[in-house]
């Protein structure tokens, strides 16, 4: 009998004394916080996000481009990875200041390891745990571009922020996110395995900024 | 519950002695418990405070063991819905019966891609079948890239606890062992590496993004694998995840059978439960979920070896299978006054805590002398109930478990123990008559514990009676009032 015959045997022997019906459940509780209100619900975010020790900027959606510009030039940082989708107005505000890498000429890893900081959109934001997902999409490029450079800049518009974990796993079950790779995000990267004690910054980008489009 | 050993493990932890005579042991060292005190209660306490910002805690409790229960009572038919799922995403799917046969399915992916390193993502089912060996055996260098992983692999020493498995080790050891050790399996650690966790974090950055932009296999495991959608979830805080699952191009993820969920709104309740409970953080830094090969991004060949290993042998017993609920946080761990004393060693599995006390016996049977005594490493004071976020009824199993490891004639001088205490106590003649001795006894010994009385082996080898009294209750009360 081959392994997986053998192993589905085994499984199904051993829940024999099982009568249910496989699927319905029972009355599970569906726990959802509700939000307070949308201006709260942004404040909890742009609240949690910073608690992570993440850098939050709340400014209006049409002055997006410029604090990009001036959130790369304030860190000395001297070029930054795009995904190829990123809003052109970004990219070309961005282009003023930096040296701009396209998605497509990003190269290998070993390439984007030499790139200061990536700028991208995001797909969602939970205000109850400060999380951004990004889902890979063309305005946040593949995975490596979000992982390998040590900044990431990522932008997320008000309308993208939920208020809790449920909200956040329904949407992203729903189009157009079904089916991509996702990356949730809260803070940057971390590590407290030596005596406990927390440090920032591992292996994913070190520093993280979040601007709030609103 | 069977006697017979049911799990095929390499024999690493065959020999490993008794729970009471490990824990004798680790008791001794100082530093450990300097280490591990601080570190239980800590995380006990952040965990408390997050999990106090969740008004419906228990509800979300209940919603969890639900889903996990849901798939384990109908295993059968989410496992053949999430292999449909996987291979319609572009996954290749294994099937592994025990530890050898999934060691044998990696080592073969890795050969046939000519490769001799491959990097790890930390993963309990990687160390339970003791992948690390298989492939070393078979030449391919396996590195851990998790931080605590990579501190114990250079120290040549074992995990103690499952969230923070190096916690055993200071920061002056650590700095000894990065600078004796990391120039001898890449990038050595800088010449002038102080102890400040910092620094320290930094030189494995350094030293691990080498190992990271070369690989080009990488071994998983998956906090969970969603039958509907075929999504593997992998929970993590570094960042070296994320390395892993995305840069090489060729992905192992070697899962458990139990880490099913049925659907993808399941993820809810388990998102809120797992970070809540394990590292007492509202979210953990990233997670990284990926459905199959993703087109143009990250590994281009997806391999899910579905490990059963004595799963479906706890699965058969009807109380003792939700100890696979079990989502691997560790909370219990951190809440239990056992472990906080004895640390992870002692339990002579990669499973340690109350959890481990429940499974290993289950999964390995209680042949060995370890497996035997590890359901008596427990007070039974329920605390690690209180805290599993999937409602796991640990004192429960480990009462069940108890009862069969003496069915089995294991523990025989606690029995004889027991059915002498039976008989003395239902006199009470025979009970004053005792109790004189043991105050005779406590007159002679005088302060000292004592911590072995003779012919009680088994039982006072594992207590410290207190000293007994100079006189008894009744001898007082005959003394003070006149009559007994």
């Amino acid at each position: 009998m081959s392994a997986r015959d053998e192993i589905l045997a085994r499984v199904r022997a051993a829940t024999a004394d099982v009568t249910t019906p496989v699927g319905p459940r029972g009355a599970t509780p569906v726990v959802e916080e509700t939000s307070p209100g949308p201006g709260r619900t942004l404040d909890l975010f742009a609240e949690n996000v910073a608690d992570y020790r993440a850098e939050v900027l709340r400014v209006p959606a049409d002055e997006v481009a410029s604090v990009l510009a001036s959130a790369l030039r304030g860190r000395g940082l001297g070029s930054v990875v795009v995904p190829s989708g990123l809003d052109e107005g970004w990219r070309a505000a961005l282009a003023e200041v930096v040296t701009v890498v396209g998605e497509g000429d990003a190269g290998s890893a070993a390439n984007l390891d030499r790139v200061d900081a990536v700028v991208t959109a995001s797909a969602v934001g939970i205000a109850s745990t400060g999380t951004i997902v990004l889902d890979h999409g063309p305005d946040q490029g593949r995975r490596e571009l979000t992982l390998v450079p040590d900044t990431h800049v990522c932008v997320i518009r008000a309308d993208q922020v939920v208020h809790d974990v449920p909200e956040a796993v329904n949407r992203l079950g729903g189009e157009p996110h079904r089916g991509r790779p996702l990356t949730w995000v809260s803070g940057p990267s971390a590590t407290s395995d030596i005596e406990l004690q927390r440090v920032e910054g591992v292996h994913g980008p070190r520093t993280l900024v979040v601007v709030l489009a609103e | 519950m069977s006697t017979l050993p049911v799990q095929q493990t390499s024999p690493t932890f065959v020999g490993m002695p008794s729970f009471p005579e490990a824990a004798r042991e680790a008791l001794a060292k100082t530093q450990q418990r300097d280490n591990l005190r601080n570190a239980t209660h800590t995380i006990r306490a952040k965990r408390a405070a997050v999990v106090a910002e969740v008004p419906e805690w228990e509800s979300l409790r209940v919603a969890g063991a639900d889903a996990k229960d849901e798939a384990l009572t109908h295993l059968g038919d989410y496992l053949e819905q999430l292999e449909a799922s996987l291979t319609a995403n572009g996954a290749t799917v294994h099937w592994a019966r025990d530890a050898d046969e999934a060691n044998a399915i990696v080592v073969e992916i890795a050969r046939a891609k000519g490769v001799d390193e491959v990097v790890k993502v930390k993963s309990m089912a990687t160390q339970e079948i003791e992948l690390n060996e298989a492939l070393e055996a078979a030449g391919i260098a396996a590195w851990e890239t998790d931080l605590a992983e990579l501190i114990v692999q250079l120290f040549g020493d074992r995990p103690s606890h499952i969230l923070v498995p190096a916690i055993h080790r200071n920061r002056t050891e650590i700095r000894d062992v990065f600078l004796r050790e990391m120039a001898k399996v890449g990038r050595p650690a800088p010449e002038d590496l102080t102890d400040e966790p910092a620094r320290l974090a930094e030189a494995a950055r350094l030293h691990l993004r080498e190992k990271f932009l070369r690989a080009r296999v990488a071994v998983s495991g998956a906090n969970f694998a969603v039958a509907d959608t075929g999504t593997l979830v992998v929970v993590e805080s570094e960042g070296n995840g994320r390395m892993c699952l995305t840069l090489p191009e060729t992905l192992i993820s070697v899962v458990g059978i139990e880490k099913v969920l049925p659907t993808w709104d399941d993820l809810a309740p388990m998102l809120q439960l797992l970070p809540r409970s394990s590292t007492g953080e509202r979210m953990n830094p990233y997670t990284t979920m990926w459905s199959g090969v993703h087109d143009g991004d990250g590994p281009q060949e997806v391999h899910v070896v579905l490990l059963d290993n004595g799963r479906s042998h706890v699965l058969a017993d009807t109380v003792g299978r939700q100890a696979l609920r079990c989502i691997r946080c560790s909370a219990c761990l951190n809440v239990c006054p056992v472990y906080e004393r004895t640390g992870g060693h002692a339990y002579g599995s990669v499973y340690p805590g109350p959890i481990g006390a429940v499974l290993n016996p289950q999964l390995r049977g209680t042949a060995s002398e370890v497996d035997q005594s590890l359901p008596y490493a427990s007070s039974l004071c329920g605390a690690c109930f209180d805290a599993c976020p999937v409602r796991i009824n640990i004192p429960e199993l480990l009462v069940e478990l108890r009862g069969a490891v003496a069915e089995q004639g294991g523990h025989r001088a606690e029995s004889a123990a027991m059915k002498a205490a039976a008989w003395v106590l239902s006199d009470p003649r025979r009970l004053a008559v005792a109790q004189r001795g043991a105050t005779t006894a406590g007159r002679l010994v005088g302060d000292r514990t004592v911590r072995r009385v003779p012919g009680l082996g088994a039982w006072t080898d594992a207590r410290d009676v207190p000293t007994p009294p100079k006189e008894t209750f009744r001898q007082w009360w005959a003394r003070e009032r006149g009559e007994s």
